[in-house]
């Protein structure tokens, strides 16, 4: 009688560990989780802005001269591309941060072949707009670089979480993967460092 | 395998780029000249102006001299910095960093989260090539930062408002070591009444010491804060840059 009732006592008491054990992984991974969508919401609007500021810029050589058509379209086209490509911010898988990059990789390369295009029409790039233009990029350079650097922090902590034990448990039961990074990909840092301002002659004098 | 070994190499890289950024002063400060280009009555005029300007605004505007930059570009270092020290309250983010590097003859204007939207990247960049850049050529040192924090503030103007404001403070921060000091006073005098005056001189100590501790832990909101001198520069409060601002050489 007193035996099974202190039996009963101690798998209610296990039952009840366990149970605050999940609670507490489920509870903590809710924010986790939220927070890689946050970060990831901030690295998306940053390759917006940078996507409407390529825009800008085609916009300005379209009005502006008579330019060579095939590198604007090139542009156009890559940006078109980049569009189509969108992530899902609760999934975030590795696969899928890599596609997003690849064709955002893809656009800037291209844009960076415009702005070379462009140095070779001396009108268009020792103007104002130009210049702001390059100080634009820059910074949106800076953002992207930054918003990616806080995602990937955020995803470290999000993907070594999951990975302990007996988180890994947890995880796999609640149906928690591993999320992607972002890639130093060879070159996509040093995007486009085509330079209106040092060869403008209005700021030389 | 591989990825794991990627990710720990990371992480040791991150240790080592971070290692470089200069830690936060102590006490805080505002303006901080780690490679001497200014006078120490300049470091002080240019300190006091920014900390009028955070106490009326809470706009922290933080001045850098840095002896090199260690091989990072001038604004990545620029937003390390910036997040590190906190510079800005961390509800605004409204923090600014003007970092100068005197060997890489570099200037960056860093803009805190908060504050892109009144100062631009082009903004920044005018301010360092028609105001720092060309002060800085003639060694003009002081008139290039001065210049470029009056320039901030202009553009910086109405967009915050300081809320924490320093006439709220001194009641809570004094009502209690008041009735602390009045209890002890009472105490001590009822002792006096009791024992004669052996405790009066442990009664008289106690309330400034209370009062001084009292008013230390009272000040400011977020970061971690020091003594400070008189009057002086409260401690920066956990603000974050975003990759705000642009730089250029002299």
């Amino acid at each position: 009688m007193n035996k099974t009732l202190i039996t009963v006592g101690i798998i209610v008491a296990i039952i009840f560990v366990i149970f605050l054990w999940i609670r507490g992984f489920n509870n903590t991974m809710v924010v986790k989780n939220e927070n890689t969508a946050k970060m990831w919401s901030n690295v998306e609007s940053q390759y917006q802005r940078r996507m409407d500021l390529f825009s800008n810029v085609v916009n300005t050589i379209k009005g502006s001269a008579d330019f060579e058509k095939s590198t604007l379209e090139a542009v156009i086209e890559a940006r078109s591309q980049a569009t189509k490509i969108t992530v899902d911010p609760t999934k975030l898988t590795p696969e899928s941060i890599a596609q997003f990059q690849q064709a955002q990789n893809s656009l800037n390369s291209s844009f960076s072949k415009l702005l070379l295009v462009v140095e070779q029409y001396p009108i268009l790039k020792t103007t104002d707009a130009f210049r702001d233009f390059q100080v634009q990029i820059e910074g949106t350079e800076n953002r992207i670089n930054k918003s990616r650097d806080d995602f990937n922090a955020t995803i470290q902590d999000y993907n070594t979480y999951i990975k302990l034990f007996p988180n890994s448990f947890f995880a796999k039961m609640f149906g928690y993967s591993e999320k992607g990074y972002f890639k130093a990909a060879a070159g996509s840092e040093n995007a486009p460092n085509v330079d209106f301002k040092e060869k403008s002659p209005e700021v030389k004098q | 395998m591989m990825k794991k070994i990627l990710i720990l190499f990371l992480i040791f890289f991150t240790a080592i780029v971070q290692a470089q950024i200069p830690d936060r002063p102590s006490p805080p400060r505002l303006v901080n000249d780690f490679a001497g280009m200014l006078s120490a009555d300049e470091v002080a005029s240019l300190e006091k102006k920014a900390v009028d300007y955070d106490d009326s605004t809470s706009t922290q505007i933080a001045i850098v001299i840095v002896n090199n930059l260690d091989g990072d570009e001038a604004g990545n270092y620029a937003f390390k910095l910036g997040d590190k020290w906190g510079i800005g309250r961390a509800q605004k983010s409204n923090g600014m960093l003007i970092l100068i590097s005197k060997e890489d003859r570099k200037a960056f204007i860093a803009t805190g989260k908060g504050m892109e939207g009144a100062i631009t990247d082009i903004h920044c960049d005018r301010i360092v090539e028609n105001i720092i850049v060309p002060n800085f050529k003639n060694k003009n040192y002081y008139e290039g930062l001065n210049g470029a924090v009056d320039a901030i503030i202009k553009l910086a103007a109405g967009e915050f408002v300081n809320d924490v404001t320093k006439e709220k403070k001194p009641p809570i921060g004094l009502i209690i070591p008041i009735i602390i000091i009045i209890i002890i006073a009472l105490a001590a005098r009822k002792n006096r009444n009791n024992r004669g005056g052996g405790v009066i001189g442990g009664g008289g100590w106690m309330g400034p010491l209370i009062l001084g501790s009292l008013m230390n832990s009272g000040r400011g909101g977020g970061g971690s804060f020091g003594g400070g001198r008189g009057g002086g520069f409260g401690g920066f409060g956990g603000g974050s840059f975003g990759g705000g601002g642009a730089g250029g050489s002299w």
